[in-house]
């Protein structure tokens, strides 16, 4: 233990925020137009952008539903956990 | 409704970057509007930043101990210290030969516009080197949705159960007045204006002042998916106003260009309805809440956008 | 050179080569911060100079800067003391390096600008440590020191040296200034520590800590102002190496050997003491006097150490604290408890009164009765209270 108290970056600081889910975000990737909006508007940061598509980090995604109701084209469904 | 399409996307994307600087699983709210704004701040910073955080919400997004969300150096600070101390760690580094790291002060509408009105002024007078952004979700939020001067007529908190009578504090005009190098407010739900704002702050030497509208699901009672629909509402009504003012050029931004033009801004009551904060209001008190939004860009036009002209 | 107190503060921050001040204008400390502020004008201190708002925010600039490894002084006293309060805590909590000169001076209302240590012992808890030099050379000396001490690794906590209103900060005397190149010699330029800011090893300092650890950064403090008197000797006996100059570490013991009798006491009246003690000693009293320089840590081991064979002492002071006593002596008392000495407890000087030699003599023959009479009073002795009924 350090005599001061710091904390280091790491993710999952409270840890796995995923379990604070009652929804969680599907995407239809039939229905992706890879726009990113979701990805921009995340407010965890749980959205990844691999290989040209948009990739929900479960762990970490606290089921808000911004990317759901934003997405232009409604290619993401809140589904109940 | 969309307003960025195709291939503008991918630019944005570029604009953004893909590093992370507020990494997932932190303590914030499903929703919160200030996670995403800080996410977008760090962004456009980068990691040659320190930032300084009064208590706030933010003081708990950081984690506890030994975890840090945040991966740039952070210094928590009292509530009303925060102008002082990046006033002091902003000297501090310059004549220790540290240049070119951003000082950030990331603070509250509480730790701002109240508690910590004087520092800023102060800081403001002396024309200081560091950025600072005020989020602002109208409230005391981290103690439990209390009212401070940044809450909005007509909202309820917990302090103001039947409504707050005064109007807010108007601080990004109070910051004009400081005659400080770039005064800028923002919205989460229009990242590309407030990130290409803060990339031009960040070469600006002097106080920078952001203030950044962070709409906060439990705090304005409204279901957690909507956080973008209500900030970007908040523009498009004109209740909040995008605008920048550098080298002393004051101009709208966004969508709030066109906005000086009553016809194009929409009816308030869409903005209010969407919020439980405003549930019951009266009629008298929409009207109220109308006059006030006329009022400041009426103000607005004469006071900033007129004198650009002469 | 002839310099008053606040003076010698200004040139002892000049020689530690402090490189942030941020301050605030209070009566009696301005000359300190006027002098600092000429000093960085006409070229002779290379740092900056925060004209900040207020003292809160003076102590604020001090923790930003301290941060990030920069060596910051900051003045103040009385109610901008008192405003700072909040930081101060801070500072100590964060474990901060800090240096700064507080001219003890008297709270209001009602309105005093006056000598009175109230203000500075009332923030005795926070973790700092407090000194109290008596004259403008040890104001000086201690400063110098007081870098040294602070910025120790085993220490790391903030220093206030605290000097009386007028008595010291504005009276005259010849103080020698050491040479730029000594002071270098025994202050060398502040290192980096683990807690040191820094964009190559990002960290968050000071974040939300459960009660299952909160308790242990407590400890720590406690542990650092207890190691720190190990420090204090040995930072003293290296100056007195350099400088020629010795205050004796945390206590000064003046005429104390074969003692029966001992004043304890700090600051400004320590002179009149010294002469009080003198004259006594004439008369034939084995009287002494312990001078505390340092009140954190508290030098109970020390003050135990030379009381062992006194059948009393006198606690003079220049400050209460209301429904219990006076502060030093309320302090003294419980470290000397099981040594069981009678102890009579003198308020003077609250609010700047005049309080000479001769007043001491006086309270040495009352207290002398006292002893032999062994009819010790409980209470604290208000000196010269005019009874208002």
């Amino acid at each position: 233990m350090n005599i001061v108290p710091l904390a280091y970056p790491q993710k999952g600081s409270a840890k796995k925020t995923g379990y604070w889910r009652i929804f969680r975000p599907k995407i239809n990737y039939e229905k992706c137009i890879k726009c990113m909006i979701c990805w921009l508007y995340c407010p965890e940061g749980s959205i990844s952008i691999i290989n040209n598509k948009p990739v929900i980090d479960y762990d970490y995604c606290k089921g808000c539903g911004i990317c759901a109701n934003e997405c232009p084209v409604k290619a993401i469904e809140m589904v109940k956990e | 409704m969309v307003w960025i399409k195709g291939d503008k996307m991918s630019n944005l994307v570029k604009l953004l970057g893909r590093d992370e600087y507020l990494l997932s699983g932190n303590p914030s709210c499903p929703g919160c509007g200030l996670a995403l704004g800080l996410r977008y701040a760090l962004k456009a910073l980068g990691k040659n930043t320190i930032m300084i955080v009064p208590a706030s919400c933010t003081s708990i997004v950081l984690g506890p101990v030994p975890t840090s969300s945040v991966k740039i150096p952070v210094l928590n600070i009292a509530f009303a210290a925060a102008a002082a101390t990046a006033s002091g760690m902003s000297e501090a580094l310059d004549i220790l030969g540290k240049k070119n790291i951003n000082v950030l002060v990331w603070a509250g509408d509480g730790g701002t516009v109240d508690i910590g009105l004087q520092g800023l002024s102060g800081a403001a007078e002396r024309n200081n080197n560091f950025i600072y952004i005020c989020y602002d979700n109208e409230a005391y939020m981290n103690t439990g949705i209390q009212r401070s001067g940044s809450t909005p007529k007509g909202a309820w908190t917990t302090t103001t159960p039947r409504g707050k009578k005064r109007s807010k504090k108007n601080i990004p005009f109070i910051m004009i007045e400081h005659r400080i190098p770039y005064v800028a407010t923002a919205s989460i739900a229009f990242p590309q204006d407030f990130i290409l704002k803060l990339k031009r702050a960040r070469e600006v030497k002097g106080l920078r002042y952001i203030h950044l509208h962070t709409p906060c699901p439990p705090g304005w009672k409204y279901p957690s998916d909507k956080t973008i629909e209500v900030a970007r509402l908040a523009v498009l009504t004109g209740a909040w106003v995008l605008f920048e003012m550098h080298r002393g050029i004051f101009k709208l931004t966004g969508p709030s260009i066109r906005l000086i033009e009553k016809k194009y801004r929409k009816n308030i009551e869409e903005y209010l309805k969407i919020q439980g904060r405003f549930k019951g209001i009266s009629k008298k008190m929409i009207e109220d809440i109308s006059k006030d939004i006329d009022e400041n860009w009426r103000y607005l036009k004469e006071k900033f956008l007129d004198n650009n002209r002469k | 050179m002839i310099l008053s107190g606040n003076y010698a503060a200004a040139y002892a921050a000049k020689l530690a080569r402090v490189n942030v001040i941020a301050a605030y204008p209070i009566t009696p400390q301005t000359q300190i911060i006027e002098k600092l502020a000429e000093f960085i004008e006409n070229g002779e201190l290379n740092a900056r100079y925060i004209r900040v708002e207020s003292e809160h925010s003076a102590m604020a600039a001090c923790i930003g800067a301290a941060a990030v490894g920069a060596r910051p002084f900051t003045a103040t006293a009385s109610q901008g003391l008192i405003y700072m309060s909040e930081m101060l805590w801070w500072a100590a909590g964060a474990r901060l390096p800090i240096v700064m000169g507080v001219v003890t001076r008297a709270l209001a209302p009602p309105w005093s600008i006056w000598s009175d240590h109230s203000d500075i012992l009332s923030q005795r808890d926070t973790g700092w440590l407090i000194f109290f030099p008596e004259s403008a050379q040890e104001v000086l000396d201690t400063i110098i020191q007081a870098y040294k001490i602070s910025e120790n690794e085993e220490v790391l906590l903030p220093i206030a040296v605290a000097w009386d209103a007028f008595y010291i900060s504005h009276s005259y005397e010849v103080v020698d200034v050491p040479s730029q190149r000594n002071v270098d010699n025994f202050l060398p330029s502040r290192k980096k520590y683990k807690h040191t800011l820094d964009i190559d090893n990002p960290f968050s300092h000071g974040n939300l800590v459960f009660p299952e650890y909160y308790m242990e950064y407590r400890y720590y403090i406690d542990d650092a102002s207890n190691s720190s008197k190990k420090i204090i000797r040995e930072v003293d006996e290296e100056y007195y190496k350099i400088f020629g100059r010795t205050y004796g570490g945390l206590i000064e013991k003046y005429r104390c050997d074969n003692a029966e009798y001992l004043f304890i006491s700090l600051g400004a009246f320590s002179g009149d003491i010294k002469e009080a003690v003198d004259r006594l000693r004439n008369r034939g009293y084995r009287v002494g006097f312990i001078r505390i320089r340092c009140i954190r840590p508290f030098p109970s081991n020390d003050i135990k150490e030379v009381m062992k064979d006194i059948n009393g002492a006198i606690i003079i002071e220049r400050d209460f604290s209301f429904g219990k006593g006076g502060i030093l002596s309320t302090e003294t008392k419980s470290a000397l408890y099981s040594l069981n000495i009678p102890i009579i407890s003198y308020i003077a000087g609250i609010g700047g009164r005049d309080v000479g030699y001769e007043d001491f003599i006086k309270i040495f023959q009352s207290s002398y009765k006292c002893f032999n009479l062994e009819n010790i009073p409980e209470k604290p002795i208000w000196y010269g209270l005019r009874v208002i009924k």
